[in-house]
């Protein structure tokens, strides 16, 4: 059973170090007590004190990092089943598998498309993260190849094989790059590729659509003395994986059942539509890694924005910085739109904008991340507060004509804007499906 | 080793709405639709009654649209100046059933009047014999001449109208009432609100059970995760015994997702993105395979490809598993 946060801070150092990176001894206890943090974050828990709690406090669902430096990716410590009761801790890896069967041009081009499967997206880069080689030859020296070549991308690696012999010839030539042994042999055979994870020092991954099964290798790997495991239920029809996914994942956070308490992975096989459609599943529900067979830009995008999506804090929104950003290079006689800094609202604006190639000046005001409407509605979108940020961001230096226009959605505030900001007020549109037209047709100077 | 039962049972099932009437039900439809039933959370048909399957109703329009990108209406060519033909058509690319939206009848777009917009859904329910949904253009004045009229057109054929929101619903649901209709209540992505409308349609004198809750869409990539939550907060609610929110979901996925730039952009304003024939199609057919994992029952859809890719993943949705 899971300690308390107060059972939990009788045993810290209670000097408020900081180092862990939270303000007091007691605020990491708590993050403890949640499933949040490790104890391993605490430099100054003496070997007693982390003995007595290792065991008790170890979050429900373990953390295992795969890849190494940038190139890391950390999966598990989840601590709930819907993200509406807090939030997903850790994105899932999106890993595109990669056969060592391949010849070299072949596979030299496959990597190649990998590493351009990354797309700025809203301000952000989204990006193919893994890469899963899999020894489909048969042949150890031909998957080792392959792996190094993988590696040689920067992303986490997975290597897949039934042969333990051949994950530790590939595992070892890339050992420093912190890959991932998936070995997709039978349970008998768990505890050489358990021995070989413990040796290289590297995490295991197993399969089995069996509950009862994996639970069983998951502990004979653990008495082998390996921690940091990672679970599949191995190539099945998706609503099967789901259901392992969802059960493995209840399991841990709801019965605090150890054997099961790692992070998962799961195999989109194919290229169809079928195949993207459940890789996109795969993340909403429960993934660690979702491994993918497509490259077809597309289809990343939606597995890839799937897993922004899901992953978003739904505690904070997202916002871009209050400023006033120059879309098209906008001259001093350039439309000037104003939205809120949620960045759902701008990216909608800015978007349409970019479309319409006119050449605009985008004020984002700072509603705290909320829409024109919430904002709008709580005070926060109101006369004064975009008042205060066209002379804060020194509109009046950019634009000659001294008009801004406002969403149609608070037609309503545009007198009290005029006297307010001294600026004259044009409503635009209601939605940002119709800035385009606005701009090119309506907007005068 | 025993691994422990994480089974979940649920009080209650969701709502099972039918929609349409057949000639002995007093309609003239071939069939009846059924919607909701579910007595699990989404995709959990292992451990529960995954209810009715999630249905697709194509998006008509009474006026031809504007500002559909070619990708879209090169699948419907001249059938967008004909409602009815246009329905076929959806029809003939999988759709279980239409939705009506009487976009033309805004006073900012054609304002076409409530004789028009009755005979447009006389036209629709003549060319196809599926069960028909109508969505008012959701401005309240005129949504409240235009609906009762089409509601008294399409009498005793079991609409599903929409929609009612908490600042609008006397006139539709007593239109509703008196043709015989369901109803769709309407609600951005707030619970309480949800809760709210259904309650005012109830003290109107509307049976809960013949409710739709439209909690609002958003796609991939521009606020999906919102809904998603409103929808899966909203569908355990309803299991745990919440009956102002047993309601089965409506989504409006071909809208929404055909907003993205993901979707509507040329080829040349997205290098890298691929064709616009695969980035649309996929775009709408992930926000409603998303959507079906949240709890969605009825997704409203435009492109033939998404259709076919939602249809086949219903089948994997409500297949049991045996781990």
């Amino acid at each position: 059973m899971a300690l308390s946060g107060l059972a939990i801070y009788k045993h810290l150092p209670k000097e408020n170090c900081k180092e862990c990176g939270l303000p007091t001894c007691l605020a990491f206890a708590m993050k403890v007590a949640s499933g949040q943090a490790g104890l391993d974050d605490c430099p100054k828990l003496g070997d007693e004190a982390r003995g007595a709690l290792a065991e008790a406090s170890a979050p429900p669902q373990r953390l295992v990092t795969i890849g190494e430096g940038d190139g890391a990716v950390s999966i598990g410590q989840e601590t709930v089943l819907f993200r509406h009761d807090e939030r997903f801790q850790n994105a899932c890896g999106i890993a595109v598998r990669v056969e060592d069967s391949l010849e070299e041009g072949e596979l030299a081009a496959r990597l190649d498309a990998i590493k351009g499967l990354s797309f700025d997206r809203m301000g952000q880069v989204q990006a193919v993260d893994m890469v899963a080689v899999e020894n489909s030859s048969g042949d150890s020296g031909r998957f080792a190849a392959a792996a190094k070549k993988a590696a040689a991308l920067g992303k986490a690696v997975v290597l897949i094989s039934a042969d333990p012999e051949a994950l530790k010839s590939a595992g070892s030539e890339i050992a420093d790059k912190r890959p991932l042994l998936y070995y997709s042999g039978s349970a008998d055979n768990v505890e050489t590729a358990a021995k070989t994870a413990v040796e290289l020092k590297l995490p295991l991954g197993i399969e089995s659509p069996s509950l009862e099964t994996i639970s069983d290798m998951t502990e004979k790997a653990a008495k082998a003395g390996l921690q940091d495991i990672v679970m599949s239920p191995g190539r099945e029809k998706p609503s099967e994986v789901l259901e392992f996914l969802t059960k493995t994942r209840r399991a841990a956070l709801k019965k605090k059942f150890r054997p099961l308490g790692y992070p998962t992975l799961a195999f989109a096989d194919g290229t169809d539509d079928a195949a993207i459609v459940a890789a996109s599943w795969f993340v909403l529900k429960y993934a660690g890694i979702v491994v993918i067979d497509t490259i077809e830009p597309a289809a990343v995008v939606a597995i890839l924005t799937s897993r922004f999506n899901i992953y978003t804090d739904p505690q904070k929104p997202v916002q871009v910085e209050a400023k006033l950003y120059e879309i098209n290079e906008p001259g001093n006689e350039a439309p000037l739109l104003v939205t809120t800094n949620f960045a759902l609202s701008y990216y909608s604006v800015e978007s349409e904008v970019e479309a319409s190639r006119v050449p605009t000046h985008i004020l984002a005001v700072d509603t705290e991340g909320t829409s024109v409407l919430t904002a709008w509605a709580a005070d926060k979108f109101n006369p004064e507060t975009i008042s205060e940020a066209l002379v804060k961001t020194g509109a009046a230096e950019k634009v000659s004509h001294h008009k801004c226009v406002i969403p149609g959605m608070v037609a309503v505030i545009s007198g009290s804007l005029e006297e307010e900001s001294g600026w004259q007020v044009e409503v635009g549109p209601k939605e940002a499906v119709g800035i385009v037209s606005y701009l090119t047709s309506r907007w005068k100077r | 080793m025993e691994v422990p039962d994480t089974s979940e049972s649920w009080k209650t099932k969701i709502n099972t709405v039918a929609i349409g009437a057949t000639q002995d039900e007093g309609g003239t439809r071939a069939g009846v639709v059924r919607v909701g039933g579910a007595g699990c959370i989404p995709g959990a048909a292992y451990e529960g009654d995954a209810g009715e399957r999630p249905v697709v109703a194509v998006e008509v329009w009474d006026v031809a649209p504007d500002n559909w990108p070619a990708e879209l209406t090169r699948h419907y060519g001249d059938a967008l100046n004909d409602p009815g033909a246009w329905a076929q058509k959806g029809i003939e690319m999988g759709a279980d059933l239409v939705c009506l939206k009487l976009t033309g009848t805004h006073p900012d777009a054609a304002d076409r009047s409530a004789e028009e917009a009755a005979t447009t859904v006389k036209a629709v329910l003549k060319a196809v014999d599926v069960p028909l949904i109508v969505w008012g253009c959701g401005v309240p004045e005129k949504d409240n001449k235009v609906l009762p009229a089409c509601a008294s057109a399409a009498s005793g054929e079991n609409c599903l109208l929409g929609s009612i929101t908490e600042k609008n619903y006397r006139t539709l649901v007593a239109a509703c009432l008196a043709d015989g209709h369901k109803l769709i209540s309407e609600s951005p992505l707030d619970i309480n609100i949800a809760k709210q409308v259904n309650i005012l349609a109830q003290d109107s004198g509307f049976d809960l059970k013949d409710i739709v809750i439209f909690p609002t869409t958003g796609a991939l990539g521009y606020g999906l995760e919102y809904v998603y939550s409103i929808m899966e907060r909203g569908r355990i609610a309803g299991l745990s015994g919440d009956q102002l929110l047993q309601q089965p979901v409506i989504s409006d996925v071909g809208a929404e997702a055909w907003r993205a730039k993901e979707a509507r952009a040329s080829d040349d304003d997205v290098p890298g993105l691929g064709p616009a024939e695969r980035r649309g199609p996929l775009w709408e057919g992930i926000t409603a395979t998303n959507l079906l994992q949240a709890g969605g029952d009825i997704f409203i859809m435009r492109h033939p490809e998404a259709m076919k890719m939602f249809k086949e993943a219903v089948d994997e949705f409500m297949g049991v598993g045996s781990v």
